[in-house]
C-alpha cells in the first residue's frame, strides 16, 4: 500500500513542528488538532510551500525532500492538489478556465475525467460565470475540481469549509461524500471540526502543540483511552453498520450492528445499505441491571473497557459491544457510587445516533480496507 | 510658425514618451516585483533611489546626467568609442533620461498592484503545476493590469510634460531634441503666444484626457 512518510522539524519562533508520520495514500486520512497545533504547517510542508529546517518527505518511495541528500522538490513539480480555506480563485479567469488551469499545466487532457469531475461536484452550470458571481459554497467546489483535475496523487485540503457558514457546509459536504465513494483520489483533510472529520475521514490524525498525539484508522483513534484531545464534548465514537428494516408506521429504521440492534429516526437507507454512525460520549449513560419502561429505543449489554477520568467532574467510558467499542460519558461520581470498574458488564443507553452513508469503499470495515 | 514646424516637437514629445513608456513598463516590471515580495534590508534603499526623481528638481537630474552621459563622462565616452556619437544632446540620450526622470511614475502603481496581490494567488497557481515565471504570467500581471495602466498613462503623460532634464540634456535641436514643452519655451521667450497658446492648448487636452480615461476605467473595473 502506498504511503507518504513524513519526518519533518520547523522552528518558527516560539512555534515548533515536530513530526513523525506514516500516512495511508488511500481514502480520507484527517488531520485534526486545535489552531496552532500545526496542522496547516504540516500540509504546507508537504505542498512545499514551506520548508522545515530538517527532515525527509517520501511519498510512495520517491523523496521529495531531505535534509540530509538536500533533495528539494519545487511546488510545482509535486504533483498534489491544494485547497485553501479560502476558495482562492483567479479572478481574471471563468470558472472553466480556473478548473482548467492545473489540468493544462500537469493534468491529462481527458474530457470524460473533467465531465466526471465537474458532474460530481454539480458545476456544470457555473462554468461560464467568473468567480465573483458564485457563492462562498459554489467557488469552494470549484477549488477542489481544479485541485482535483491536476491529476494529483493526493489532494491536501485544508479546513476547506472552515470560512463558510453552516448552511454552505451543509451544502458542500454532500460533495466531499461522493468524492469519498466516487474518487480514487486519496485526500489529506485537516479540520478542526470533529463532526467533519468523523463523517469524511477514514484514517485519523490528531494533533496536540506541533506533535502527533494520536494516529490510526478513525474508529479505533476515537476511542483510544490516550487521545487526551478528544475530550470534553467532542468525545465520541464511529461504528458501522447495516440497515436491516424499516417501520413505515414509527417512521424509525433498525440497523445491524456489531454489537446489536439499533433503532434510528427516519428512513436511513436501503436494505443493506452500509452506513456509518457517530455516537457521541454524551449521548450514551450506562446501567448496572438492563432498563426497564425507559423512552430510550437503544439499550446495549455492553462490557467495561476503560475508564479514564479527566480533571472536571466526567469521566470518559469505553464500552465494548463485541466487536466494536463507544465512548460514554459520565460523571466521576456515578463511577463511584455504581463501583465500575473494567471487565464489567454494563447496559449502554444510546440517546442519539447520527447516521451518514458510507460511501468510501476504504471504511466499511477496517479488516477490508487493510487488504487494499 | 507654420503647422509643419508646431507638429514636429509634438511628434517627437510622442515618440519619446511612447518609447519611454514601453522600455519603462519592461525596466519596472522586475524592479516592482522585486520591492513588492522582498524582505531585504536593501528594500528602503532601492525604494529611495527610485522615488528620488519625484523630489529631485529636474535641473539637478538633468545636471548629474549630462555629466555621465557626456562624452567626458563614464557611460557617454563608452558610447562614444562604440559609436562615434554622443549620447548628449541626442534623441536617444533624450530616452536614457526620460526612462530615470519617469521611473517612480512605473514602478509605483506596479508595486502597489503586485502587494494587493497577495500570496495566495501565487501559492494556488504554483500547487496547480505553475513555475514562479509561468505564475508571474498568468496570474499576477492579468490580476495587476489595472496597475499596469496607471503606469503605463502615468509614465506617458509625465514624459509628455518634462521639460528641465531634456533641456539640461538634450538641448533645443529641431526633429532631434526640440520636444513640445522646449518649443512651448521657446515660443514665450520670443513672445509669440499664439503658437505657445496652440502647444499648451494641445498638452494641456492630451494630459487631461490620458488621467481621465485611466480613473475613468479604473471605476469601471472597481464596480465588477
Amino acid at each position: 500500500m502506498s504511503t507518504v512518510q513524513v519526518h519533518y522539524r520547523l522552528q518558527r519562533g516560539e512555534f515548533c513542528l515536530d513530526v513523525d508520520l506514516d500516512l495511508p495514500l488511500r481514502g480520507i486520512t484527517g488531520i485534526y488538532g486545535a489552531s496552532g497545533a500545526g496542522k496547516t504547517s504540516l500540509l504546507r510542508c508537504i505542498a512545499g510551500l514551506e520548508r522545515p529546517s530538517s527532515g525527509e518527505l517520501v511519498v510512495d518511495g520517491d523523496v521529495w525532500d531531505s535534509s540530509v541528500t538536500n533533495t528539494w522538490r519545487a511546488v510545482h513539480a509535486r504533483d498534489i492538489g491544494y485547497v485553501f480555506q479560502e476558495p482562492s480563485l483567479f479572478a481574471h479567469l471563468d470558472v472553466r478556465s480556473n478548473i482548467e488551469y492545473g489540468l493544462r499545466r500537469r493534468g491529462n487532457r481527458n474530457a470524460a475525467e473533467f465531465d466526471k469531475i465537474v458532474g460530481m461536484l454539480g458545476l456544470e452550470k457555473q462554468l461560464n460565470r467568473m468567480p465573483d458571481e458564485l457563492s462562498g459554497g459554489e467557488a469552494q467546489r470549484v477549488a477542489i475540481a481544479r485541485a482535483l483535475l491536476c491529476s494529483p496523487r493526493f489532494v491536501l485540503m485544508d479546513e476547506p469549509l472552515a470560512s463558510l457558514d453552516q448552511a454552505r457546509k451543509e451544502e458542500i459536504l454532500p460533495f466531499l461524500d461522493r468524492l469519498h465513494a466516487e474518487a480514487e483520489i486519496p485526500i489529506i483533510y485537516v479540520s478542526h471540526n470533529i463532526d467533519e472529520i468523523c463523517r469524511l475521514c477514514d484514517h485519523l490524525v490528531v494533533m496536540e502543540g506541533g506533535t502527533i498525539a494520536a494516529s490510526g484508522d478513525l474508529q479505533s483513534v476515537l476511542v483510544a483511552a490516550d487521545a487526551a484531545v478528544l475530550s470534553g464534548d467532542q468525545a465520541g465514537s464511529v461504528i458501522h453498520g447495516s440497515v436491516q428494516d424499516y417501520d413505515r408506521n414509527d417512521d424509525l429504521t433498525c440497523l445491524q450492528m456489531p454489537g446489536g440492534q439499533l433503532w434510528v429516526p427516519g428512513e436511513a437507507g436501503e436494505r443493506g445499505a452500509e452506513l456509518r454512525l457517530r455516537i457521541r460520549a454524551s449521548d450514551v449513560s450506562l446501567c448496572r441491571v438492563m432498563p426497564e419502561q425507559s423512552t430510550i429505543l437503544n439499550i446495549l449489554p455492553a462490557t467495561v473497557e476503560s475508564i479514564r477520568s479527566d480533571n472536571d467532574a466526567a469521566a470518559l467510558v469505553k464500552v465494548s459491544l463485541g466487536e466494536a467499542s463507544i465512548l460514554s460519558r459520565v460523571t466521576r461520581r456515578s463511577v463511584r457510587e455504581l463501583n465500575l470498574q473494567q471487565g464489567d458488564n454494563v447496559f449502554a443507553q444510546i440517546k442519539s445516533v447520527a447516521v451518514r452513508p458510507t460511501l468510501s469503499r476504504y471504511a466499511v470495515r477496517s479488516d477490508r480496507s487493510s487488504s487494499r | 510658425m507654420n503647422a509643419g514646424n508646431l507638429f514636429e516637437p509634438l511628434w517627437l514629445s510622442v515618440q519619446l514618451a511612447g518609447i519611454t513608456t514601453v522600455l519603462l513598463i519592461l525596466i519596472a516590471t522586475p524592479i516592482a516585483w522585486w520591492l513588492a515580495q522582498s524582505q531585504s534590508r536593501w528594500k528602503p534603499v532601492v525604494q529611495t533611489v527610485v522615488a528620488l526623481p519625484i523630489v529631485l528638481p529636474p535641473t539637478v537630474m538633468g545636471f548629474y546626467l549630462l555629466i555621465v552621459l557626456g562624452p567626458a563622462g563614464a557611460i557617454g565616452s563608452w558610447w562614444v568609442e562604440l559609436t562615434g556619437n554622443a549620447l548628449t544632446f541626442s534623441f536617444l540620450g533624450l530616452v536614457i533620461a526620460s526612462c530615470l526622470y519617469s521611473l517612480p511614475f512605473a514602478v509605483q502603481p506596479l508595486v502597489t498592484a503586485f502587494e494587493s496581490l497577495g500570496k495566495r494567488n501565487l501559492e494556488a497557481a504554483w500547487t496547480l503545476g505553475a513555475t514562479r515565471m509561468d505564475a508571474f504570467f498568468s496570474v499576477a500581471v492579468p490580476l495587476s493590469l489595472r496597475g499596469y495602466l496607471s503606469a503605463v498613462v502615468l509614465s506617458f503623460a509625465h514624459t509628455l510634460g518634462e521639460f528641465g532634464v531634456v533641456l539640461m540634456v538634450g538641448g533645443n535641436i529641431p526633429g532631434e531634441t526640440r520636444v513640445i514643452s522646449i518649443a512651448i519655451y521657446d515660443q514665450v521667450e520670443s513672445l509669440n503666444y499664439a503658437a505657445a497658446h496652440q502647444l499648451s492648448a494641445v498638452l494641456l487636452v492630451v494630459a487631461f484626457l490620458a488621467l481621465f480615461a485611466m480613473f475613468f476605467v479604473n471605476r469601471r473595473w472597481h464596480r465588477r
